[in-house]
């Protein structure tokens, strides 16, 4: 029977919401900083100036030591969240889990024929989205380990040194990004209604 | 039979009302919650400038700077390498270096202390020597491995002590060119040295001859090359990229 099913908690979906744009705020901040020294990447000048990063190291860094602390806080109470509330039991990953992201790759490239089980997360979903806040503490510590390099000395040293830690921090970035573009195609393949309850909270379901 | 398919009708009716309400709802919420994060956006962009940047991220490196500074210990070190792990030197900055000098008549002044002092390279050569090989963190992003000589800040304040301990402590270029401040936590930092050497030689002068500062807790902006004054405060000092957009505290 058709009927509307309870999907995602609005807690969850502020938090997604609000990661959004400042996750993009911390990337744009970053490469402003990044601009200044280009160790991994390079662009050429015309490139930098046509996109109007060139010479922005200040304001960069002004912009990514203040919207560290509303991106964290974001991310410390999400995480907070699902613990309290028991939702992190649909998000980690589980007996069975590899597997069944294994069956969902094939699924989702067309090898394999068969429907996906009608659950709220996946195998890969549940990988995906635990990894993503993995590499969000990545970024905090090694982050940390650059901002200051003496007073954590440790932390930088975790990281193989300074240039170590700022190596893991723009990897991590490279890392959202892919992330955001495989995200964005599945939602786009898994059409409105699923869009949907990400806002609204709710989904339609045929069964 | 007919009774049920009316039934299911009537409930889809019901769906579709109800998915239509939450569905205004939700997506009016979040439009004028994206219009917040956006006006938001926009007023922090366009509040006054204090120091080049508008003030509430002035504000926001300031508060940073009170949680590094509650934070901060002297014991904590910025590691030190072996003579092998030293990286080829870079010169990147001749602010302040534009205008002659002449090195024999150089001396350095010493204000705000008990009584003032000019002292000569030769008498800071008496000084207990250290030399320590550090990296050296530019405020772009590349780091270098140098090694430096001289004569800890901490041993001349002692020698030349304030009346009371000062809460800043300003260096500037004899031309004033370019100028740092740094709080005193840092200038006593055991690391903090007035260097007159770079890995085993006198300075040269793109590299601050005849007396520079070399101090591994703070970015590379604030190791300012050809010393001429140093100045005890208790008023925040000016700093020439602190003024210029970045955090006056610029600390490691």
């Amino acid at each position: 029977m058709r009927h509307l099913a309870k999907k995602h908690p609005l807690a969850i979906r502020w938090f997604h919401w609000i990661n959004f744009p400042l996750l993009a705020m911390m990337i744009w901040s970053g490469i402003l900083i990044y601009w200044a020294y280009p160790a991994y990447l390079k662009l050429d000048q015309t490139t930098w100036r046509a996109l109007k990063i060139n010479n922005r190291l200040a304001e960069g860094m002004a912009l990514h030591f203040f919207f560290m602390w509303l991106f964290a806080g974001n991310g410390v109470l999400y995480v907070l969240y699902t613990l309290l509330s028991g939702e992190w039991r649909e998000l980690v990953p589980r007996r069975g889990t590899l597997r069944e992201a294994w069956q969902v790759l094939l699924h989702d490239l067309r090898i394999r024929k068969e429907p996906l089980p009608r659950v709220k997360f996946n195998g890969a979903q549940r990988i995906a989205y635990t990894s993503v806040i993995v590499m969000g503490l990545g970024s905090l510590v090694s982050g940390l380990a650059i901002y200051k390099p003496v007073q954590f000395a440790w932390l930088a040293w975790l990281f193989g040194g300074y240039q170590g830690a700022r190596f893991v921090h723009f990897a991590l970035t490279v890392g959202y990004v892919l992330f955001f573009l495989v995200h964005i195609a599945q939602v786009i393949r898994a059409g409105w209604n699923n869009f949907r309850a990400m806002v609204i909270g709710v989904e339609v379901v045929n069964e | 039979m007919s009774d049920e398919v009316d039934t299911d009708v009537d409930i889809d009716i019901d769906i579709d009302k109800e998915l239509k309400r939450l569905t205004r709802r939700g997506f009016l919420t979040a439009a004028i919650a994206a219009g917040v994060g956006y006006g938001s956006w926009k007023w922090l962009r366009t509040r006054p400038w204090d120091g080049r940047i508008p003030w509430p991220l002035r504000n926001t490196l300031e508060a940073n700077e009170s949680l590094a500074r509650a934070y901060f210990s002297e014991s904590r070190l910025s590691p030190e390498f072996r003579s092998s792990d030293l990286t080829r030197v870079r010169v990147n900055g001749r602010l302040g270096l534009k205008s002659p000098i002449d090195l024999d008549a150089w001396r350095l002044r010493i204000e705000g202390a008990a009584s003032a002092a000019s002292l000569t390279l030769d008498d800071l050569r008496q000084f207990p020597r250290r030399t320590m090989i550090t990296e050296l963190r530019c405020i772009e992003g590349w780091s270098i491995i140098v090694q430096w000589s001289g004569v800890r800040l901490a041993d001349l304040m002692e020698k030349f002590p304030p009346p009371q301990l000062p809460r800043y402590v300003a260096l500037e270029t004899p031309d004033r060119g370019y100028y740092v401040g740094l709080d005193i936590e840092s200038a006593l930092h055991p690391q903090t040295l007035l260097a007159y050497e770079i890995n085993g030689n006198p300075l040269p002068l793109l590299h601050g001859a005849p007396l520079r500062l070399a101090i591994p807790v703070k970015y590379g902006i604030k190791n300012i090359k050809r010393i001429g004054t140093i100045r005890y405060t208790d008023i925040r000092p000016a700093d020439f990229w602190g003024e210029r957009g970045y955090d006056w505290y610029a600390g490691h």
